[in-house]
């Protein structure tokens, strides 16, 4: 597996996002992206699964264009999983049934295949006691775990995860991003957009610093947040030391 | 001034009301059954509608265009002009038995005018559903049917239930309008006893049946929200 954003433009309306945006992700590799907000970190991964399509440029996986205009996007977004800021859980189902709708419509498992997927999921993250809870009954960390176990029940290649801990309170934080840290080493290629900076230099291969819709720096986390070459990239450095989020 | 015995005597006369309530009673069984058969017409035809309206595909959009033609016509003139135009209009071509009876054409009538308002009641529903549930469920590899289906839907019904309520309330009385094109329901039957005895209590008779009816649908609904919030929500702010 094989991620490659060639050349990528994004705008909405009048406003640029992404501005010849180019990347190339290996199998496994976990990529951070970092930049102040309206940088294009959230807009990168919406492209690459799809959910917004691209003005100009490409996006390949595995060599295949999945960016064309008119391709059925939904067996490419069965490779992609994507968890998101604000949970976007189903309220109406149990967790259960979060898990394993696309499981059984999708995928067209069995019933008890897919139960037991989320079972084996929930237990791995300690989440079983509350496979019959609804969304509502539970907490920010427990919700945005749900999320990323009903994302990995797809078994994807690829996962998105787009500012998964700005939505949580401070004490919570840490329990998603232990999810996380148990995913890496699974060999599942993870794009993280994130404002978590000590996360992102523990956590990523790589890490990218974007700035007005495009790559400005990236390398190894030690020398993105060590020894940063680009002059934005320290300017944003230092800001986010100034609110001490580093 | 009319003194209050005149009142009575004209509107709550008991011996009146006993001789009228089991006629009243046996023709209401028609305006129930109008109501139950047009119903799950009305519903379904609305889904269909407000879904068709509700498409992003842009190979429907004639379809979209009709729809929203349909909904504009059928909301934008009174169901009772409905009710004459259909129910007596399309029996006079010439149609064979059964099809020539007005209780059929007027109940197809209602359906036509009442699924174009609940059309846009459920539209406003899946309006309602925040655009990221869309994203979520298109993520996960699900097409726009079945998200409409899975995710959509049973959200947007579940926040439409109060006015879908209301409106069937509203149904439930209109279905007196098809009296106007001949079947003997409820408000024919008490329009012959208040000619025949020149008394209105029969109305009030006609009245007290139907509020038996519309108050516990009403409470009904309550009772269901009620118990569906209790089951999705944890705490409750008092």
């Amino acid at each position: 597996m094989k991620l490659q954003l060639a050349n990528v433009h994004k705008s909405f309306a009048e406003r640029k996002v992404l501005a010849g945006l180019n990347l190339e992700v290996n199998a496994g590799e976990v990529v951070s992206f970092i930049g102040s907000s309206g940088s294009g970190k959230t807009t990168l991964l919406r492209c690459v699964n799809l959910l917004e399509p691209v003005d100009i440029g490409s996006i390949f996986l595995d060599g295949d264009e999945i960016s064309q205009i008119g391709r059925d996007p939904d067996p490419i977004r069965r490779r992609i999983g994507i968890v998101f800021q604000s949970f976007n859980l189903f309220p109406h189902m149990s967790v259960r049934r979060n898990i394993t709708l696309a499981l059984t419509e999708v995928l067209n498992k069995s019933t008890q295949e897919a139960d037991e997927t989320a079972h084996l999921l929930l237990e791995r993250f300690n989440l079983n006691e509350k496979i019959d809870a609804y969304p509502d009954q539970l907490s920010g960390g427990q919700q945005q775990r749900v999320a990323i176990v009903r994302a990995l029940a797809m078994n994807p290649e690829v996962l998105l995860l787009d500012e998964i801990t700005s939505a949580l309170d401070p004490e919570l934080v840490g329990e998603v991003l232990d999810v996380v840290r148990e995913l890496k080493g699974s060999g599942i290629t993870m794009l993280i957009a994130t404002h978590e900076m000590n996360f992102a230099r523990e956590i990523s291969d790589r890490v990218c610093f974007l700035d007005t819709g495009a790559i400005a720096e990236q390398g190894r986390p030690e020398q993105i947040f060590n020894n940063p070459n680009d002059e934005r990239t320290k300017q944003f450095l230092r800001r986010v030391q100034a609110v001490g989020k580093t | 001034m009319p003194r209050w015995d005149r009142v009575k005597e004209s509107f709550f006369n008991g011996e009146r009301l006993v001789d009228s309530f089991p006629r009243l009673l046996d023709a209401f069984v028609l305006d129930i059954k109008i109501f139950a058969w047009s119903t799950p017409a009305i519903i379904a035809l609305a889904l269909v509608l407000a879904i068709a309206r509700s498409s992003r595909n842009p190979a429907l959009f004639p379809i979209r265009i009709f729809v929203i033609g349909y909904i504009d016509i059928m909301r934008g003139v009174p169901v009772i002009l409905w009710i004459y135009l259909i129910g007596f209009g399309v029996p006079g071509v010439g149609l064979e038995r059964p099809f020539n009876s007005p209780l059929l054409w007027g109940s197809v009538a209602l359906v036509m005018t009442y699924s174009a308002y609940i059309a846009e009641v459920f539209r406003a529903g899946i309006d309602s559903v925040h655009e990221s549930q869309r994203a979520a469920a298109r993520s996960l590899g699900l097409s726009n049917w079945q998200t409409m289906r899975f995710v959509i839907l049973p959200q947007a019904i579940r926040r439409v239930v109060p006015p879908l309520m209301n409106d069937l309330v509203s149904l439930q009385k209109d279905v007196a309008l098809v009296s106007l094109i001949g079947p003997i329901e409820i408000l024919r039957q008490a329009n012959i006893d208040k000619a025949k005895f020149a008394n209105f209590t029969p109305y009030i008779g006609a009245a007290i049946i139907f509020l038996m009816i519309t108050i516990p649908l009403t409470r009904t609904t309550d009772y269901l929200l009620a118990r569906e919030r209790k089951r999705t929500s944890a705490t409750r702010v008092r």
